[in-house]
């Protein structure tokens, strides 16, 4: 396969970027879209011109670390899988991509393709935990039963991986969808209903706090989530802020 | 020199932890918060450990590469964690679980480690649910186990095929807690690059800032290592890109002994090997080995067949496949442990059945269980059993509901669908079980640097079972690090705050910066990578699954080249005062062209086989592992300058509580 | 409960209140408006009484336009902060891949509907008060006649082509208004019916039967003009 690519490139926080054209040539369809930028950088190095930063890790679907806008939609053309589950035979020969980096001002960019996402990691610290020390002496595990549904929903929040899709692909860069499910896994749970009233108005303040949009339920996010987190996350968590003020 | 006290407790092995918590040295709480300790990776093992230090007081310091604690490999676990909890009545015990991993380990395992393990298991389950974890549920409500390989009981929870990643969450939560109230400060985007010594004891630790390429030190009374393994040595392997051995190693070089570096798990289900592009394996759950039935066919004329295309698997008859596992080892069959699964693929492949274009992929077929399940589900509705497209429906709901995001992740690499043709899988390197030596209380040969989680060696003896790691990484973190740190740190109540202006600091720091200098200006003609792959392939073919001394000894003159080809030649572009990555993976790829080196040597010196090092010349007649009595010891190995400098000592292995026999999953 | 408001959550709640009282509001507007293509006088009776009850006039009537005002100014608020929060935009965007047209226009059909009620406050409610209001007439009839002049002046509104034509064009975008606004509210309160199907189901149906039960009246009116 041939290809287009329209990368964009900057240098650093500062700079201000701009998307740049690249040609590859010899691309396999067995190919994952990262293997495909290892091949480009693999090029770009043996010119002696600065490799493409993009931020990756585990390459398997799971760690949350990549982030692209490929084509106009985060993590590319197909559904419920990451950048680096993304094979090229998703695409034709002779396709131009269009890479971009996760667009949010709570997201600034790094370098190139890597955006800054630690204000999830904020949010999460100002509620996203159940206050249990460690310790041996804690009950025990099957002490309380949970409802299998209760905990199935609960898991179904909790496969959420961090990785920004939803604010990349809203169009209001709301973080709703990734805090909703945070809410959501707790609130599902008996363990974490004693502290619940706080931990969804700290957790929403921080947001708010942090700078992400208001969700206006386009439904962007719940297509695009590499785990499809379901919207009914956001209204769980509307319910529990509305009743944390009740 | 120095010489190895694994400090084992006296007494009973039931007793020895119980009877050492009693007795070990306690900092008080108004005292704990004069202390520091540093942290180095946000995985299950240091995760958990950053959040108990800081709940207990200390003021920790955590560092981890990636953009946030959370996406430690740890994440990437799928299966589940074990314990013995014996919620299924199928008689679990802690002595059960012991037992298992101490067998499963090959019987190169520490006794009193692993009865430790065995005996904080429980109490990983009970914390992590109470964190919010959500484990799998029956009906009842009550938590639900899954059977994993080399065990005859249900001992292992899970959370889907996520369970790593749950559990990590559960740690990251816990550390979110202690970053709110100030008591953790969270290092991200940060790797560390030295350990610093300070009187003989590790004091700090020299970091770059991966965003800015600052180079940073950072003081302590303490410095524990949750990094990880180095399995990425192989260049394929089921890690995440950015493991790596440096901080073990560079811990190494400092003075902390090395053991056991050959002992590497080679995981029996990954996906093949498609193309040079290739860049990592991913590995299908151990669980689906619950179901699937592995085979390759009888007939040569079938298997050149497939390659061809010419053949479908679903079209050779039964009675024309090899179900090898089923056939040599009855009693376990296709849940034996994972390096005896692995071995047999690789042995059959090496016969040439292997099933893909490259030879090097077996089946692992669901179309019995899609039966079996659908027969059940057919009968339990009242429907009729004998419809065999009712039942192929029914059946594959089940093992959706089982495996359907497995099955889906394999579908989306490899573009078949598995629930109509079998999988193809074949071993890749998985899990390391060597690591940096500790004793008892985790710590290494240097006083007051720690290792903890996969990072050290001390639990899985020369092979880990499934569901294992999980509970080693959560065990030292909650429930064992915690303690024993503070016998140490007993000491440091008065030290006060320890200075980053010494000349110990000061020297650390010149030295990573003369060495990044070194490769960013080396200006060579080979990329990072270039070299990666090529060591990855000495290390496949010559200290893979078979190994033997001519490989090894060829391995060990190949691997010194390359690492002097590789400072001659290497390219990194960029400088080091800006985010750049080929430089990180310089340093990274530096350090395993010199691990990769003692690792050969380690497996060329155990000349015989156990769990997951396989020696060619030592083998039974049957093909399986022949262990010898003369090698039941540790080996930790002391830096000297070289690779094949370094120096071996010995830690006796003693069994006193459990019969050291033949491993037999027959 | 005050800080409840400041929060992005708590506007969104806002705007689904006050949206659900506006959709209250078409609902019986449309309902009094319909009965002009039946029966005139009952759209004269039911007129007056509206136009000269005090509870109408003097608590519906505020809470009304509160509500009007408070839509369109939140939503102008929430547009902005929500374009502050993307920054840079995407060189490409496929929008359409995950989401309608309706729900991701929201602030343009809103702006349309803004258009129509200026129109529409300068055809009626200004007209209304000034003669209920300054000139003082409270009688609700034609000048110099005993009828109401309520359905006269409705029809005469219609005779114009452009009027018309801004009128159905409005009641367009009205629709792919309430298209996404009637399950989004849902969900802004906390509901998850809203994109289940039967609440799902009267969503669409009202987005459509609203508008075009608007539009019907209109062209009725229309036609009925230019074809006598």
């Amino acid at each position: 396969m041939k290809l287009t690519l329209k990368i964009w490139r900057q240098k650093s926080a500062n700079d201000k970027g701009k998307i740049v054209d690249y040609k590859l040539d010899d691309v396999s369809p067995d190919m994952s879209f990262l293997e495909m930028l290892d091949v480009l950088n693999q090029e770009l190095i043996d010119k002696d011109e600065e490799p493409i930063a993009f931020d990756h890790d585990c390459r398997e679907g799971i760690c949350g670390m990549c982030s692209m806008y490929i084509n106009g939609r985060a993590h590319g053309p197909d559904r419920s899988i990451t950048v680096c589950q993304l094979h090229m035979r998703s695409f034709s020969d002779g396709d131009t991509i269009y890479i971009e980096p996760w667009r949010a001002s709570a997201f600034p960019v790094i370098k190139d393709l890597i955006v800054d996402r630690s204000a999830f990691d904020r949010i999460q610290q100002a509620g996203g935990f159940i206050s249990v020390n460690t310790s041996g002496n804690t009950q025990d595990a099957n002490a309380i039963p949970i409802a299998k549904e209760s905990a199935d929903t609960a898991m179904d929040a909790a496969t959420c991986i961090g990785c920004g899709a939803c604010v990349a692909t809203c169009k209001n860069s709301s973080a709703m969808l990734f805090v909703g499910a945070k809410v959501s896994q707790y609130a599902l749970l008996p363990q974490g209903q004693v502290e619940a009233a706080d931990r969804v108005k700290n957790m929403v303040a921080q947001m708010d706090l942090e700078g992400f949009g208001n969700c206006t339920n386009t439904g962007a996010c719940e297509v695009e989530c590499p785990k499809g987190i379901s919207l009914d996350t956001i209204a769980r968590m509307n319910r529990e802020l509305m009743k944390a003020n009740i | 020199m120095k010489t190895l006290n694994s400090k084992i407790p006296e007494g009973p092995l039931a007793d020895k932890w119980t009877n050492h918590k009693n007795k070990i040295n306690l900092v008080n709480p108004a005292n704990k918060r004069l202390i520091d300790v540093i942290i180095v990776g946000t995985g299950l093992a240091g995760g958990s450990a950053a959040a108990t230090l800081a709940e207990l007081g200390y003021n920790v310091k955590s560092f981890c590469f990636q953009d946030s604690p959370r996406r430690a490999h740890s994440i990437a676990a799928q299966g589940g964690i074990n314990a013995a909890k014996n919620y299924q009545g199928d008689g679990d015990s802690t002595y059960r679980l012991f037992y298992d991993t101490v067998k499963g380990g090959d019987y190169r395992s520490r006794e009193s480690n692993v009865h430790r393990l065995a005996e904080v298991s429980t109490n990983i389950i009970d914390q992590c649910v109470a964190q919010g974890v959500p484990f799998a549920r029956d009906y009842g409500g009550l938590l639900d186990n899954r059977s994993f390989g080399g065990v005859l009981v249900s001992r292992t929870f899970y959370a889907k095929g996520q369970t790593g990643q749950q559990l990590l969450l559960g740690a990251y939560s816990a550390m979110n807690r202690q970053i709110g109230r100030g008591k953790i400060k969270m290092y991200s985007r940060h790797e560390m690059l030295d350990v610093v010594i300070v009187d003989g004891k590790a004091r700090g630790i020299i970091a770059r800032n991966l965003v800015t390429g600052e180079i940073e030190r950072h003081s302590a009374h303490a410095v524990v290592l949750g990094t990880g393994g180095y399995g990425n040595a192989f260049y394929l392997s089921t890690y995440a890109m950015g493991s790596n051995v440096t901080a073990a190693w560079k811990a190494h070089k400092r003075g902390a002994f090395f053991a056991n570096p050959c002992y590497t798990q080679i995981h029996p289900t990954c996906i093949p090997v498609s193309g040079d592009h290739q860049s990592k394996l991913t590995l299908m759950s151990e669980s689906l080995r619950n179901d699937g039935r592995i085979w390759v066919p009888k007939n040569m004329d079938d298997v050149l067949a497939i390659r061809e295309g010419k053949l479908k698997p679903t079209q050779i008859a039964e009675e024309n496949r090899d179900y090898y596992l089923e056939r040599r080892y009855p009693a376990f069959g296709n849940l034996v442990p994972r390096d005896v699964a692995s071995r047999a693929a690789k042995e059959r492949c090496d016969a040439g059945y292997g099933v893909n274009k490259t030879g090097e992929a077996v089946y692992l077929d669901f179309a019995d269980a899609i039966k079996r399940y659908g027969k059940e589900q057919a009968h339990v509705k009242g429907l009729n059993e004998d419809d065999e497209a009712l039942i192929t429906t029914l059946g594959k709901e089940i093992v959706k509901a089982k495996y359907g995001n497995l099955f889906q992740m394999y579908e989306k690499i490899v573009d078949q669908n598995p629930y109509e043709t079998p999988m193809m899988i074949y071993p890749a390197v998985h899990y390391t079980m060597g690591g940096i030596w500790v004793d008892y209380n985790l710590m290494t040969t240097v006083p007051g640097l720690y290792a903890i989680g996969e990072a050290n060696f001390s639990d899985h003896g020369a092979n880990r079972l499934g569901a294992s790691a999980l509970m080693q990484g959560l065990a030292d973190g909650y429930f064992v690090l915690p303690y024993t740190i503070g016998d140490y740190l007993a000491d440091d109540i008065r030290t006060g705050p320890i200075s980053t202006e010494t000349k110990e600091f000061e020297e650390a720091e010149n030295l990573v910066k003369s060495s990044l200098d070194k490769l960013v200006n080396n200006n060579g003609t080979h990329s990072v990578d270039y070299f990666h792959k090529k060591l990855g392939k000495i290390m496949w073919n010559k200290c893979g699954m078979a190994r033997n001394e001519k490989d090894l000894k060829e391995a060990i003159s190949e691997i010194a080249a390359l690492r002097a080809e590789f400072y001659k030649d290497v390219k990194v572009p960029g400088t080091a005062n800006e985010y750049n990555e080929e430089l990180a993976k310089a340093g990274r790829v530096a350090d395993f062209l010199e691990l990769g080196e003692l690792f050969a040597k380690d497996a060329l010196q155990r000349e015989e086989s156990a769990g997951g090092h396989f020696r060619d010349e030592y083998q039974t007649p049957e093909g399986e592992a022949m262990r010898r009595k003369e090698f039941q010891y540790v080996s930790a190995w002391e830096y000297k300058g070289e690779p094949k400098d370094a120096v071996l000592h010995k830690e006796e292995l003693v069994y006193e509580n459990i019969e050291v026999k033949e491993r037999s999953y027959k | 409960m005050g800080g409840f408001f400041k929060s992005s959550i708590g506007r969104k709640v806002a705007m689904a209140l006050s949206a659900f009282f506006l959709m209250f509001f078409l609902l019986q507007h449309l309902a009094i408006n319909s009965l002009s293509v039946f029966s005139p006088d009952a759209f004269n009776e039911v007129s007056h009484f509206m136009g000269t009850n005090p509870l109408v006039q003097f608590v519906l009537q505020p809470v009304l336009i509160f509500a009007v005002v408070f839509h369109f100014v939140m939503g102008f608020i929430l547009e902005i902060k929500n374009r502050k929060a993307v920054g840079v935009t995407y060189a490409k965007n496929n929008g359409s891949a995950n989401s309608s047209w309706a729900s991701r226009n929201m602030i343009y059909s809103g702006l349309v509907v803004l258009a129509f009620f200026v129109l529409h406050f300068i055809d009626f409610w200004i007209p209304e008060l000034n003669v209920k209001y300054i000139q003082g007439d409270m009688s609700g009839l034609l000048e110099g006649t005993q009828d109401f002049r309520y359905f006269e002046e409705l029809q005469h509104k219609f005779h114009s082509h452009i009027r018309t034509i801004a009128y159905v064009v409005s009641f367009i975008l009205l629709g792919l208004h309430l298209a996404h606004g009637f399950t989004s509210a849902f969900q802004s309160m906390g509901g998850t019916a809203g994109r289940k199907t039967v609440l799902k189901n009267i969503g669409k149906a009202y987005s459509i039967i609203i508008p075009l039960g608007f539009i019907f009246i209109a062209l009725y009116h229309h036609f009925k003009y230019v074809l006598s």
